[in-house]
């Protein structure tokens, strides 16, 4: 077979962009951060998660520090969310965690609101203060039921 | 009635042992990787053929592709007052599903096809009983190159068809849509996770690519040697290339979900 400098040129080109296109998806665009066993991992038990989904971004003043890794159900039937974190960050141990909704519609993500104490969370731990979702039927449910008990007791 | 049912068993009993010659095929081509001596030179022209001749339609219908996203998506989202997660729904579209998928089916038509011509020339013209004649494996020679190349070079293919798609969605997006290019970004990177996203993009690619290597090359190991049935191969290989690959896009959608 003769041999084409300029084409194997061509074909080196070609598997570098290849390969260029590769390291941008996986580095820009799919963001391997907060991965992997560096990763600080935090786990937090809520009563109701809403429609909280894995891989949902965790905030602090609306910063995002890392993403929802994992969630399932803890021995005593709450919901255990696992924080998947940046590892520098240093958090509290009296952090909350709350599940909020951006917007009316939006999407379910979990803000953390650090706390004033010395200690700080390692890898494993489980944030103490939490704060469900609010479920906007049951809140609705609520507020109904709480004017109707207030109409009977005016007529009274 | 009788004779319905007798030629229906025996198309099935057809395709069974037409799977069964692709599966030996293939165990011949995986075998004849490992035997020395590597035919490298051979791979990279191949690379050559199957992937550099192929780049400018890839990058033409990747653009196109990600520009008919963004204006569709964009007119749909805007509705619901969404426009701003048109990244996430170019990215996601374009990274599981169309990039892998359209890229082989593109792949099929320009290089697969080319493949079997090729073979099934060689065929025609003797050329692999030339080979066996001197002792050479035909596969060894000829097949394992190509089947190789096709392989090893749909995944790269396919992720400079996602690079493109997000492009030509920007393009629509942002430029003419006027959406914050920083908000289209950022939805595309928070939508986007490598293990399941990309990883599993790359893995659909590369199946694809054995799929249509293996595909292109048997069917020109195994054309009738006349002109019609050159030209019957070619057919065979971009009709049975592009249900399989549709087929088993959906399993590996399906098992693995992505």
């Amino acid at each position: 077979m003769r041999r084409s400098p300029v084409r194997d040129l061509i074909v080196g080109c070609f598997v570098l962009a290849g390969l260029a296109a590769i390291a941008y998806l996986s580095l820009s665009v799919g963001g391997i951060s907060y991965t992997g066993p560096t990763g600080l991992k935090i786990s937090a038990d809520f009563d109701e998660i809403g429609g909280l989904k894995p891989r949902a971004p965790v905030v602090i003043s609306g910063v995002k520090v890392g993403a929802v890794e994992s969630i399932g159900l803890a021995d005593d039937y709450r919901a255990r969310v696992v924080l998947n974190l940046d590892p520098a960050l240093k958090l509290p141990i009296d952090t909350t965690a709350s599940i909020v909704t951006s917007g009316v519609l939006g999407d379910r993500y979990v803000s953390l609101q650090p706390g004033a104490e010395d200690q700080l969370l390692a890898s494993g731990d489980r944030i103490e203060f939490v704060e469900s979702a609010v479920i906007l039927e049951r809140m609705i449910g609520k507020l109904i039921h709480n004017t109707d008990v207030g109409g009977n007791g005016d007529k009274k | 009635m009788v004779t319905a049912v007798r030629d229906l068993g025996f198309l099935w009993l057809q395709f069974v042992s037409e799977l069964g010659r692709i599966a030996r095929f293939g165990g011949r081509v995986l075998a004849s990787v490992v035997t020395p001596p590597p035919r490298l030179r051979q791979f990279i022209d191949e690379i050559y053929h199957l992937g550099v001749l192929s780049l400018v339609i890839i990058v033409l219908c990747g653009t196109a592709v990600g520009a008919v996203l963004g204006l569709q998506g964009y007119n749909t989202l805007a509705r619901f007052g969404a426009a701003d997660s048109l990244g996430a729904v170019v990215g996601l579209s374009l990274i599981r599903e169309l990039a892998p998928v359209l890229t082989a089916l593109l792949a099929t038509g320009r290089a697969g096809s080319a493949t079997t011509a090729e073979i099934g020339t060689m065929v025609v013209t003797e050329q692999l009983d030339g080979l066996r004649m001197m002792s050479v494996d035909p596969v060894h020679y000829v097949v394992t190159p190509k089947a190789l190349a096709m392989t090893a070079v749909m995944p790269l293919l396919s992720a400079l068809f996602t690079v493109c798609g997000i492009f030509g969605g920007y393009l629509i997006g942002v430029r003419v849509m006027g959406l914050d290019a920083g908000r289209y970004m950022s939805s595309l990177q928070d939508a986007v996770d490598f293990h399941d996203d990309v990883l599993g993009s790359l893995l659909k690619a590369l199946v694809f690519g054995g799929l249509v290597g293996l595909i292109a090359t048997y069917r020109g190991f195994t054309t009738a040697p006349t002109s019609a049935g050159v030209s019957a191969a070619t057919t065979s290989t971009v009709v049975v290339s592009s249900v399989s690959i549709l087929v088993v896009d959906y399993f590996i959608t399906a098992l693995w979900g992505v």
